[in-house]
């Protein structure tokens, strides 16, 4: 889903793929393609050592890593990556049409789904906005 | 030509009623309509009007969706941005989203699994506070139903956007950080665009937490869900 929007300002503000030049273009199409690398190796990655953690996940940390250590300059991943992480919410559209698959499955257990997951929400809220409160306090 | 052509319709098709679904939200700002909530029903509503099966629709679907792999991957960029942000606040944030990740994926499973739910279900539930992309990819792991765990993230983080504000309020968080960490933990995404509104800082917090929650329910989910086995409440 979207991140906060200081970090990903919208540059030009008009729509993002329209009437852009073969160099911009080319520049995402190159984001893209080095994406899709750290995907790939964290995949790779993920198998090898058998890490609990999804392959894009490991990718993620991964793309963090090197951008701090300056091996990839942050200018060839932006325009793609905040391309993407701005239109997220659209990507999971059809993952939660997915969701018509289990018609059954959610007329009968519906109560234990929507409770469990409520009251989970509101324990999250509780324990990390009380937690980081006293920590700042204390520290 | 018939599968191109059905992939392609299907792909137009959530691009339409995505936009349609965005501008009808910037005309009445109301949380609970959101978007992706919105399309979602559109679509499965037209799908069954249609009798169209999922299976087809998904011809087109999961082009959209294999783009959420590369979308995580690019969430390194804004935590790469505020790693001088956890480095400052550093152990504070750390505990507090680490518990946030417990509770979360604790809560939900043992509630589900305490309440009759099914074995999938309640593995389903373990990536509930994460943001949606992650979900699926840990649904997948833990023996899940990735859709269910989106649906289940989407649902989850317009709730805690509505009555986390007020909620963090009652109990006396003032801390601006705590506030953000709290929305984007609970509620990812759509508790991340309602911090925004607050400040910078509720809007970078926000954000630092998604990733991290990320993270460590990646990991905790398949340990709370040994645990859950383990009391005998999981099969």
């Amino acid at each position: 889903m979207m991140m906060g929007p200081r970090r990903l300002p919208r540059r030009g503000g008009g729509p993002s793929l329209c009437g852009m030049n073969p160099r911009r273009i080319a520049h995402h199409l190159l984001g893209l393609v080095i994406l899709l690398a750290f995907l790939w190796m964290g995949d790779a990655l993920a198998r090898a050592l058998r890490l609990p953690l999804p392959g894009s996940v490991a990718g993620m940390l991964m793309l963090a890593g090197t951008l701090r250590l300056r091996w990839i300059p942050e200018r060839a991943v932006q325009p793609a990556a905040e391309l993407l992480i701005r239109n997220m919410a659209l990507l999971f559209v059809p993952a939660g049409v997915g969701v018509m698959a289990y018609a059954g499955l959610l007329r009968r257990e519906w109560l234990p789904i929507a409770a469990a997951a409520a009251a989970s929400t509101v324990a999250v809220l509780l324990v990390v906005g009380w937690m980081q409160q006293r920590l700042e306090r204390d520290g | 030509m018939a599968d191109a052509a059905v992939a392609l319709l299907a792909i137009a098709a959530t691009l339409a009623v995505y936009a349609a679904a965005r501008a009808v939200q910037r005309r009445r700002k109301s949380v609970w309509l959101h978007p992706v909530l919105v399309s979602i029903v559109v679509l499965i509503a037209a799908l069954a009007l249609l009798d169209i099966d999922y299976a087809t629709y998904d011809r087109g679907g999961r082009v959209l969706t294999f783009f959420l792999g590369p979308a995580v991957v690019a969430l390194g960029l804004p935590l790469y941005r505020q790693m001088e942000e956890i480095g400052r606040r550093g152990k504070a944030v750390l505990l507090s989203l680490l518990a946030g990740a417990a509770v979360g994926t604790l809560s939900a499973t043992l509630a589900a699994a305490l309440l009759g739910a099914s074995d999938q279900v309640v593995r389903s539930l373990a990536p509930r506070a994460v943001t949606t992309p992650i979900a699926i990819g840990i649904a997948e792991r833990v023996g899940g139903l990735p859709a269910l765990s989106a649906a289940v993230a989407i649902f989850t983080g317009i709730l805690g956007a509505v009555i986390g504000p007020p909620l963090l309020r009652a109990i006396g968080v003032r801390s601006r950080t705590a506030f953000g960490l709290s929305l984007g933990a609970a509620a990812h995404g759509v508790g991340t665009a309602r911090a925004a509104e607050e400040g910078e800082v509720e809007a970078a917090s926000s954000g630092l937490a998604i990733g991290l929650m990320g993270v460590f329910t990646a990991v905790l989910a398949p340990l709370g869900l040994a645990l859950l086995a383990w009391l005998g409440l999981l099969g």
